[in-house]
Order: structure tokens, then C-alpha cells, then sequence
């Protein structure tokens, strides 16, 4: 649908998009997540042509739109942009909606009952009088995707629709986003800073760092698979060691990481230097209790507890072993095991839930 | 002091009574102040809508000038105009000084600057994402700019009713470009100017307060605008539909 060559864009001196290459498939939800200013919002505007590229192209749909005859207007016209921070205009919400009908010059007879849907989709169809200036962020939002909607967008664009919404609001605007999808086959595109927000909705990631697009890929490609280390971080792999690989059979390696022993698999040959990466929620506690069960988690490292924080219903703890590493456990099993600072445990990682990489420098 | 308060009774009589030289010359001056504020806000709104949406060398210091301009002396612009429009000058031909249509032309060109860089303001007031939200809506760009100026109508409507103020009340372009001739040129401000000179004060205060009761109109009307006008209302004013 939409291929993007190259593109970078330069404000002044500074790089904001590093040469991007990128396919987005016609019909899938494809989801740009970074960290915040690290070029998501600005690839979105240059894909709705808000703004120019300093270099490169975007070949919409087998339409090479840097060439010099063609006309942004009608391709713009097919794709649909909601901003991070939703701009009504100081009309009706049925007013804000007929804007872009108004402006392809649709019949007056078929625009009413156009917003009239659009609005439907989006739940807010008993506000259609309403003062737009009056709703609340989420209501606004939601007007807005109805105002792209209404258009019948072969393409939406949202820049972090939930980025500015309680958690209410967020899921609504998320299911609606789903059921847009579902319903239409648009191709959406957004962005969003929230890996778990990427994680729900998209059926692609491309992981924006710095202005690059550092990984393309499945959800699973990149919680699990990250091609590096800042990658890795932002999906929050907090486990992130540096080994050398000590032998290697078939695959299953040995890797040296201070003076303790994992387990993985990789292809790397022994005395390659590597990079381990291990999500917390990949790593167990048990407690020492004398009688040793028999167990098919090849990695048991024994270390001390050094902090526990509360994570929602889990509780992020750190072990020290040497190196450190951080599990996710539940609330309740870190009751019931009586976990606490200092209290000695052995954290266990499967050698297939270690993600390894070559260490490139 | 009983000279104020005998003039200040004699003018109340003049305005109950409809004195018809009052009446005259309140009808010229607000024809002609009328006149010129719609000739200027035809020019001052897509001025300023030009200079606000399009980049080009020197539109800081375009702006600084139109800003300047806000305050430039009446007689200043009377003084030019009498130089322009004299029969030895460049546009005496068509004979306009010392006419009510030399006198638009003359406030005309004292509002301009004072509409055009309010209009400028009103549409810097108007949210960068509203115009990239009707772009991206698929607007094209004269599209674009007549929606934010419609989005910008309030604020707009300010400065033509303030532009509106400064016309009526000025007496320099007005002296200088009417000549203050009776019956045909005199407005409010000379004829207040001239019949204080000769101490006809009834007459004078008489168009003093009804110059105030303009004022007072305008001072309505623009809190009217600024305190948020009603939603009917802005229907009125060409706003929501539906």
C-alpha cells in the first residue's frame, strides 16, 4: 500500500528521520512505537504529506508521489490523519464531521446521513448538536475519528491517539480503533509511545529510536527478539548482560557472564562475545529449601534480593547474583513465597527464554 | 459652570427633538466611517490573511511596520491624502478633496494598518493543529485559509469594530480631507472642533454625547464578540450548522 524509500527529514541541522525504509502491507494495523521525540509523529505527517521530505519517497499505492506532476491533493484525499492533541472547530460536532465532505464536494443529501454513521460508529451520535468546544479529550478524540471516518480513508493515520486520555477513554478509543479495522479493512497506521498499547493493537511494530527505525516486525519479533540493546529497553527488557560464549552444542550454548554459567540458544561459536537478553516475566523465584526438585529450567542462579517495586498486580524483583536480574512475579506468589529484601532466592530461567545476540560494539 | 449645565440641557433638547443639522451630521460621519470600515476590512481581511499563511523575506519586519502604523497621527494621513488628492497632486484630476468620498478614502487608509494587524493576531490566535486537521482532512489550500478565518471570526469582527472606532472618533483626516463644510463635508469631530471654537457649546456637547452613545454602541457590540457570543447568535454570524 504504502512504500516508503529513504526518507529522511532535516530541520536545520538537526536529523528528525533518518533514512527510513519501510513497506506498510494494505489492511494491516501497522504501529510505530518510540520513545517520545523520537520521530513517530514526524514520519506520520511526512506519510499524510503535512510536510516535505528533505530526501527520499513515499510510493503510495504504486503511485511515486515525489514526482513532480503528481497530485498530493487526490492521494491525501484517500488516507485520513487524527492528531495526538485533537483540534475541533468552534462548530457542531455534526459541523466538525462534514468537513472533509465538504471539502470533496459531497452531495448535501448523502453528507447528513454519512455523519450521521460515522458518528454512530464512534458512539456519539445523541451529540451531534452539540457545541464541539464543549466535549471532553475522549469525546474529542472520538469526534475526530469520526470526522476521518467519514471520508471512507483507505488509509488512517493516528499519532498516539490515547496519549492524552485516561484509561477509560484510552480503551474505548483502542476498541474502536479494532472495530474500525475489523469492520472496514483500513489500513491504519499509528503511533504510540506505549509498548503494551503496540503489543494490543497492532499486527506489525516498527520500533522508532533516534529518528531510525531500528526494527520492523511482529509484536513477538520485538518483545522477544529485539535487535538490540536500546530496542530492548524501550519493551522493557530490564535483563540485559554481556557474555562470552563458552561452547556451543547444536545450538545450545553455554555463555560465560562474569563468573556464573547460562544456558541459551544460539547459533554464536564459542568465544564469540554476546549480549543476553531476558524479560522479566520469562524468570521464576523459587525459595532454597534443602530437597532439590528435579527441574527442566536449565538456569538456577542463586542471589539476594535487592529491590522490590510494585508493578500493577506484579511486583518487579531484583536479584543480585553477581549480575543482576530483574523478575516479574505476581503480587500474590511474592506473598505467599514471603519475598523481601535481602531473603536469598533462586531465580530460574528457561535457556530457550534467552534472547541472544552477537555483541556488535 | 451653569454655562455647562444650560449647554449640557440645550443639547439633550437638540437630540430629543431630532434637530435636523444634528441628525445630518451624525449620518454623514457614521456613513462615512461605515463606508471606510467595510472598504478596509475588503482589504484588511485577505491582507491579513496573505501575510499570516504565506512565508516570505521580511514579514517580520512587514508586521513591525503595519504595527507602527497603528498609531499613526490622523493628520499625518491627512496630510499625505491633502498632497495626493489636491488638484496640483497626483490624484487631483478626480477631485476628491473636500468630498465625503475623499474622506472614506482618507480613513480608509488610517484603519488599514490597525485591521490588517489585528487580523494577522486574530488568525495567529487560531491552534497550528486546526489547519494541519483541515489539510489533512483533504482541504485544499484557499480551502484552508477561508476555514480558519471563518474559525477566526470573533476575534476578526474585533478588529472591525475597533477599526470602526478609530474612523468615527478621528478628526484630523476629516478636517483635513473634508474641510469641515457645512452640509456637505462636516461630520461629529470637526463640528464639535469648530462650534467649540465660535462657543456654540449646546451644539457641541449635543455632539459629544452623541458620539459617546457610539462609543457606547461599539463597546457592546465588542464585548458581545469577546465575551463568547451565544451559540444562536453565531449561528447568526454565519457559524454552526446543523
Amino acid at each position: 500500500m504504502i512504500r516508503i524509500e529513504g526518507l529522511s527529514r532535516k530541520a536545520g541541522e538537526k536529523t528528525i528521520l533518518d533514512s527510513v525504509d519501510l513497506e506498510i502491507q494494505r489492511g494491516e494495523i501497522f504501529t510505530f512505537i518510540g520513545p517520545s521525540g523520537s520521530g513517530k509523529t514526524t514520519i506520520l505527517r511526512l506519510i499524510d504529506f503535512l510536510d516535505k521530505p528533505s530526501t527520499g519517497t513515499i510510493i503510495f499505492d504504486g503511485t511515486d508521489t515525489s514526482a513532480s506532476k503528481t497530485d498530493l491533493l487526490a492521494i491525501r484525499r484517500r488516507m485520513a490523519m487524527v492528531f495526538q492533541k485533537p483540534a475541533v472547530l468552534n462548530t457542531s460536532v455534526a459541523g466538525n464531521v462534514a468537513f472533509g465532505l465538504k471539502f470533496r464536494g459531497v452531495d448535501q443529501s448523502d453528507t447528513d446521513s454519512r455523519i450521521l454513521e460515522a458518528l454512530e460508529i464512534v458512539g456519539l451520535k445523541h451529540l451531534a448538536a452539540r457545541k464541539a468546544v464543549t466535549l471532553s479529550g475522549g469525546e474529542m478524540q472520538r469526534v475526530a475519528i469520526a470526522r476521518a471516518l467519514v471520508t471512507r480513508p483507505e488509509v488512517l493515520i493516528l499519532d498516539e491517539p490515547t496519549a492524552n486520555l485516561d484509561p477509560v477513554n484510552a480503551e474505548l478509543i483502542e476498541n474502536l480503533i479494532r472495530s474500525i479495522h475489523q469492520r472496514f479493512h483500513t489500513t491504519i497506521i499509528l503511533s504510540t509511545h506505549d509498548m503494551i498499547q503496540g503489543q494490543r493493537l497492532a499486527d506489525r511494530i516498527g520500533v522508532i529510536i533516534n529518528g531510525r527505525i531500528t526494527q520492523v516486525g511482529s509484536i513477538h519479533d520485538i518483545f522477544y527478539r529485539p535487535q538490540g540493546r536500546d530496542i530492548a529497553r524501550f519493551v522493557g527488557i530490564d535483563t540485559i548482560l554481556d557474555g562470552i560464549v563458552e561452547s556451543n552444542e547444536e545450538g545450545h550454548a553455554r555463555i560465560s557472564v562474569g563468573n556464573v554459567v547460562f544456558e541459551a540458544i544460539t547459533p554464536c561459536k564459542p568465544g564469540a562475545k554476546v549480549t543476553l537478553f531476558i524479560r522479566p516475566e520469562e524468570v521464576t523465584i523459587a525459595i532454597k529449601d534443602g530437597d532439590s526438585t528435579k527441574t527442566s529450567v536449565r538456569n538456577q542462579l542463586e542471589g539476594k534480593i535487592t529491590k522490590m517495586v510494585p508493578f500493577g498486580p506484579f511486583v518487579r524483583t531484583t536479584i543480585d547474583f553477581g549480575p543482576h536480574l530483574t523478575a516479574l512475579v505476581t503480587r500474590r506468589s511474592a506473598e505467599d513465597l514471603g519475598l523481601a529484601v535481602d531473603i536469598t532466592v533462586i531465580a530460574g530461567v528457561k535457556a530457550s527464554a534467552i534472547h541472544v545476540l552477537p555483541d556488535t560494539g | 459652570m451653569s454655562e455647562i449645565i444650560s449647554g449640557f440641557i440645550q443639547a439633550v433638547i437638540l437630540i430629543v427633538t431630532l434637530d435636523p443639522e444634528v441628525m445630518q451630521i451624525a449620518a454623514l460621519s457614521i456613513f462615512i466611517s461605515l463606508a471606510a470600515t467595510i472598504l478596509a476590512a475588503t482589504i484588511s481581511i485577505p491582507l491579513g490573511g496573505l501575510i499570516y499563511f504565506y512565508e516570505f523575506r521580511g514579514k517580520r519586519a512587514v508586521i513591525i511596520l503595519i504595527q507602527t502604523l497603528y498609531s499613526i497621527p490622523t493628520v499625518v494621513v491627512g496630510l499625505l491624502l491633502y498632497l495626493l488628492l489636491s488638484k496640483s497632486g497626483p490624484l487631483g484630476i478626480f477631485g476628491l478633496l473636500f468630498t465625503p468620498e475623499g474622506m472614506i478614502i482618507g480613513q480608509t487608509v488610517l484603519i488599514i494598518p490597525i485591521m490588517t494587524g489585528l487580523v494577522i493576531a486574530a488568525l495567529g490566535g487560531i491552534d497550528r493543529n486546526i489547519s494541519d486537521t483541515l489539510i489533512s482532512l483533504g482541504a485544499t489550500g484557499i480551502q484552508t485559509i477561508v476555514q480558519v478565518v471563518k474559525e477566526a471570526r470573533l476575534a476578526i469582527l474585533s478588529a472591525v469594530v475597533l477599526g470602526f472606532g478609530r474612523a468615527i472618533s478621528e478628526v484630523g483626516v476629516a478636517m483635513m480631507i473634508g474641510g469641515n463644510i457645512r452640509g456637505e463635508t462636516r461630520v461629529l469631530t470637526t463640528s464639535i472642533a469648530l462650534q467649540t471654537g465660535i462657543g456654540d457649546f449646546p451644539f457641541s456637547i449635543a455632539l459629544g454625547i452623541i458620539l459617546l452613545l457610539i462609543a457606547l454602541v461599539i463597546v457592546v457590540i465588542m464585548n458581545l464578540i469577546i465575551s463568547g457570543l451565544s451559540y444562536e447568535s453565531q449561528m447568526v454570524l454565519g457559524g454552526p450548522r446543523l
